[in-house]
């Protein structure tokens, strides 16, 4: 808001745009009236609507989609249920479920008709080692309730996704959270007269849009979720890329000038679109990375990277003192741990999808800065032995209350069961760590490549 | 996809026809599937003979869902069946605002 301020842009919020007539007449509801607008350019930037599936009792108070649980809690800070059945392994469903669990919500379990996780393995991981069992080939059958939700019964499908009898199981929940997929919100562009397309690829119905987002009306541009489904940062890039142009078509800058920073956009958008999750990869089974690593089978199927298979990856070294191990194991396009350490321990490379190898040269300092970084919340510091037959592990927690030095409970290991005792060493908080705390925890040293996550309680 | 003659078979009631499907117009699954039966091939049409996707949210929730349904039911891949015309208001408006608009220029 400060920059578009700063520009001189007038920002109207609460406006609500009703038509887009020819000649790029725009008409908007403000307030209590209707306002004609003429744009010599016109961005559309509606972004997407959520996806919906029906089962007996899909209409029932408590099924909800995870933008509504988001904006419930985010928003308005209401918790939308106690107990929340996930249904979707993408990246909304997996982040939605950790922010539901932050926010106090208990998730019982999380299902997808598809045979392997959607999302980021990172993002599975942080919910799997909360203790959050996966189903996966699993869809709800119903959901059971008079006024609202009370239940819901989920079943495994076949290769052609039908139920198979005899493997129903039920949860008691007061929550059905959706999380299946998003759908472009594209009917402005379509009521504009651009040429539209229904392309599987981009998750719907899309305007044709050129490399800078130009639709077959000229001046008028499309970005972001509204000419196809990508990440959040994808969409911000294209936005820019359409800006850039529309200034150039007004005329405020050169055609070079806006060619040079269009170039610099699109570079670091194909670079986002890079990997294992970029757009032409959907639906393709993946055996191995980039560097030829093969891919951890149990993160697909269940959530977490099993112990037998983490050792392989470049990120988890055995060194003697304190030293990260990244449990970073698909390329995805992301690397602000390189950049976070500033001993340079932590290498990407150029290329943005690449796994993160360490440099057992290069030493750390237990800074914590790569462990705060990393918003898959992959990198643990670990001292392996302390000498006195225990071994620290320092790790990202994002939960309140936070644990105190000196509190018991037991380590989770990466499928959420307890590992074994432990007790808290200390927490960090810093600004520089953007509200990430960490937790540093004692246990024995047997454990130290198992346990990563804590638990107050009883110790057994 | 015009074609009228196509033959699509006759409508066979199905166990989950009574699953509502538009929840803002209150539409099940077996009504739609009995609208292309009645010679609805075409969203648009649908849209009109039922009011799937006429009201509160404007078919953000359904739209989906009844192409697929009407895809099904005629044997083409989604993709292959053109949305329902766009046109204004996009959104729900107060009747008494819409009726305001005097068409002049902000």
């Amino acid at each position: 808001m400060k920059e578009a301020d700063d520009c001189g842009v007038e920002v109207v919020l609460n406006a609500v745009v009703i038509g887009l007539f020819p000649e790029k007449e725009i008409t908007v509801k403000i307030e209590d009236h209707v306002e004609h607008v003429k744009g010599d350019t016109i961005l559309i930037a509606t972004g997407a609507s959520e996806n919906m599936v029906t089962f007996p009792g899909w209409t029932l108070p408590g099924v909800i989609g995870a933008g509504a649980a988001q904006t419930m809690m985010n928003l308005h800070g209401i918790l939308p249920g106690k107990r929340v059945l996930m249904l979707g392994s993408g990246n909304v469903g997996l982040v939605v479920s950790f922010q539901l669990m932050q926010a106090g919500c208990e998730v019982v379990a999380l299902a997808d008709a598809a045979p392997r996780v959607g999302g980021y393995g990172v993002h599975a991981a942080k919910v799997a080692r909360l203790g959050v069992p996966f189903y996966l080939s699993h869809t709800i059958v119903s959901a059971e309730g008079k006024d609202c939700v009370t239940g819901v019964t989920i079943a495994e499908v076949d290769s052609s996704w039908q139920v198979v009898k005899g493997t129903e199981k039920h949860f008691d929940v007061d929550t059905i959270c959706l999380a299946v997929g998003l759908s472009p919100m594209a009917k402005l562009c379509d009521m504009a007269g651009c040429q539209m397309e229904d392309n599987p690829a981009k998750a719907g119905f899309v305007p044709v849009v050129d490399e800078y987002g130009e639709t077959s009306v000229p001046g008028i541009y499309a970005a972001g979720d509204v000419s196809g489904i990508e990440e959040a940062s994808s969409a911000m890039i294209e936005g820019r890329i359409a800006g850039i142009a529309a200034a150039a078509r007004l005329g405020f800058v050169t055609q070079e000038e806006a060619k040079r920073d269009c170039q610099k956009q699109e570079e670091a958008l194909s670079g986002l679109r890079q990997g294992m999750f970029a757009p032409g990869m959907r639906g393709k089974k993946i055996t191995e990375t980039e560097e030829g690593v093969a891919i951890s089978q149990n993160l697909l199927e269940h959530g977490f990277v099993a112990s037998e298979e983490i050792e392989r990856f470049p990120g988890v070294t055995h060194q003697k003192g304190i030293h990260p191990v990244i449990e970073c194991t698909q390329n995805i396009p992301c690397n602000p741990c390189q950049d976070a350490c500033k001993r340079h321990c932590i290498k990407i490379g150029s290329k943005i999808t690449s796994l993160p190898v360490l440099d057992t040269e290069a030493e750390c300092t237990g800074c914590g800065m790569c462990v705060a970084s990393c918003s898959g919340q992959a990198i643990f510091l670990v001292n392996e032995d302390c000498g006195d037959g225990t071994a620290e592990i320092t790790m990202p927690y994002e939960f309140l209350p936070l644990p105190a030095a000196g509190d018991r409970g037991m380590a989770l290991g990466r499928n959420g069961e307890e590992v074994c005792d432990a007790v808290v060493l200390g927490v960090r908080s810093a600004k520089a760590f953007d509200h990430t705390h960490l937790l540093t925890i004692k246990v024995a040293k047997e454990y130290a490549m198992k346990a990563r996550f804590f638990r107050k309680g009883a110790v057994q | 996809m015009n074609d009228r003659n196509r033959d699509i078979g006759e409508y066979i009631p199905a166990p989950d026809d009574d699953v509502i499907v538009c929840r803002c117009e209150e539409i099940t699954k077996g009504e739609i599937r009995r609208a292309v039966h009645d010679g609805m091939f075409t969203l648009t049409e649908i849209r009109r003979y039922l009011r799937t996707g006429m009201g509160l949210c404007q078919g953000q929730t359904c739209t989906k869902l009844v192409k697929g349904i009407v895809a099904r039911e005629l044997n083409v891949r989604p993709a292959e069946l053109r949305e329902a015309t766009g046109r204004a208001p996009m959104r729900p408006i107060e009747m008494n605002i819409l009726a305001k608009d005097r068409g002049e220029q902000g």
